[in-house]
């Protein structure tokens, strides 16, 4: 496929390794903050072929990981309602709560729907006038300007009957967070590609001068990651820290202004807690005060909610990244994609996921990457 | 769900209340609001998030990526090479650097 098949040529790949190896002097640590990013790397082996002492921290940025218990308690008591259609993207329905998922809710006979955009829910909610349509809507700032759209479609319709259980976070936040903690050991960061096509970048530029650290725009392809890798490498060696883009292709400094504009039609910025994180303060969206009769957590009382984690779970720790699933007793013994105790074993853009789909640390092969990327000698 | 790809775009709707296109990725053809790209055409790349259009691929810079990226074996064989004595062969450069590569690999794009 075009602007794909490019971007993951193994003969670059090579190059861009070397490169890499060339420049590097010292031990770094880098983060990548995109779950879809996470998966490139360790199913290519990237993070394998980086020099000795580079290391890669996986962040937190995969949105069902972070969607807090409460939110999915509160999905899964909203969506046992008989009077409910429950609308979600594919990767919410596997996602623990406390006592079930939407999935098993399903199986037992509760009206829960994937939808592929969330118009679709509001298309429900139009075609189903004596029902309750309610739309799950979590992510990062890439779902933000669809999910925006959706209230504002059925605001323009006036669907009585369509609401939305609002679980966004915001990336600029979340990387402050690591950065104030005592345990940081993220000196670089690779942005999100996409979550800057919406945004932009100019968000990054005081983030970068406040704790002196580089951040590079990166995109999702083989060959995006290991530039993002070297550029970041480059701006380390030189002592220099300022964001700067890799993926040029798709993101432009302003971001998309159109979809800013919706977004801040329908949101405003508040508080937000985070599944294994904690509450992060300015680092979510909530419905503005104007579309308040769509918001399903006050449509629908669903009355005290107690939640529990498993015990065995260091999601949280893994979502910080100052842990790694090989560091978690449960991992590929209690906990599989099969049978996942935490939402970072659900998720495709989760990080124990990605770990058990590429076979790390378990006695099966390894899935076999598309080109090794080991060292070309010249 | 942040997981967006470049698709075509194939086919363009006006007639409704929001801009609609389909779009094809490799073979699998998908609906897509075209709300927050409203410049773009037909034949033109989008990156799809959740059934939105919320960039499009601009097609300068993703060959100027590839460009930086064949042009690296250049410049940091021609520093290596700077390193050396005179009597050493500089025919890699040339075999491996691509042409007309611009200088400054992995620092022009921000």
């Amino acid at each position: 496929m075009k602007y794909i098949d490019e971007y993951r040529d193994a003969q670059l790949a090579r190059k861009l390794v070397d490169e890499i190896h060339r420049v590097t002097t010292r031990p770094w640590a880098l983060m990548e903050v995109c779950g879809g990013q996470t998966h490139t790397l360790v199913k290519q082996g990237i993070d394998e072929a980086l020099p000795a002492g580079v290391r890669m921290i996986h962040g937190p940025g995969c949105p069902v990981c972070v969607t807090p218990l409460e939110q999915i308690d509160k999905a899964l008591a909203i969506a046992a309602r008989p009077d409910v259609i429950f609308t979600s993207y594919g990767d919410m329905l596997r996602v623990p709560g406390s006592t079930t998922d939407l999935l098993s809710l399903k199986a037992r006979g509760a009206d829960v729907r994937i939808v592929y955009s969330p118009l679709d829910a509001v298309r429900i909610a139009a075609a189903n006038p004596e029902r309750q349509v309610v739309f799950f809507a979590i992510g990062f700032e890439t779902t933000a300007p669809a999910n925006a759209m959706a209230v504002w479609q059925a605001a323009r319709l006036g669907l009585g009957n369509f609401s939305v259980l609002v679980s966004h976070v915001l990336v600029p936040p979340a990387m402050s967070a690591i950065l104030e903690s005592p345990t940081c050991q993220v000196q670089a960061f690779l942005a999100a590609g996409h979550v800057c096509a919406v945004m932009g970048w100019t968000e990054y530029e005081p983030i970068a001068e406040r704790y002196h650290v580089p951040i590079v725009v990166t995109g999702f392809e083989p060959l995006d990651l290991l530039e993002g890798v070297l550029m970041a490498i480059r701006q380390l060696e030189e002592g220099r820290a300022v964001v700067e883009n890799q993926y040029a292709r798709a993101v432009k400094r302003e971001g998309n202004r159109e979809a800013q504009e919706t977004v801040f039609r329908v949101f405003e910025i508040g508080d937000r807690k985070w599944r294994g994180i904690g509450m992060i303060p300015a680092s979510g969206y909530h419905l503005r005060p104007e579309f308040a009769g769509f918001d399903a957590e006050a449509r629908f009382d669903v009355g005290t909610i107690t939640t529990a984690e498993h015990p065995a779970c260091i999601a949280g720790a893994i979502l910080q990244g100052t842990k790694t699933p090989l560091d978690c007793t449960a991992y590929g013994v209690l906990c599989s994609p099969q049978k996942p105790l935490g939402a970072p074993m659900v998720s495709s853009e989760g990080v124990c996921s990605a770990y058990h789909a590429a076979g790390r640390g378990l006695a099966t092969p390894r899935a076999v990457p598309l080109y090794e990327l080991t060292r070309s000698g010249r | 769900m942040c997981l967006g790809i470049p698709g075509k775009v194939v086919e363009i709707r006006d007639d409704g209340p929001l801009r609609m296109a389909i779009v094809d990725f490799g073979g699998v053809r998908k609906e897509a609001c075209l709300a927050y790209e409203p410049e773009v055409s037909l034949g033109d790349y989008v990156i799809v998030h959740v059934g939105f259009a919320i960039s499009h691929v601009d097609e300068e810079e993703a060959l100027r990526t590839l460009e930086m990226i064949r042009a690296i074996d250049a410049e940091g064989m021609a520093q290596e090479l700077g390193a050396m004595g005179p009597g050493e062969t500089a025919s890699g450069v040339a075999a491996v650097g691509g042409s007309g590569a611009p200088p400054g690999v992995g620092s022009g794009a921000a």
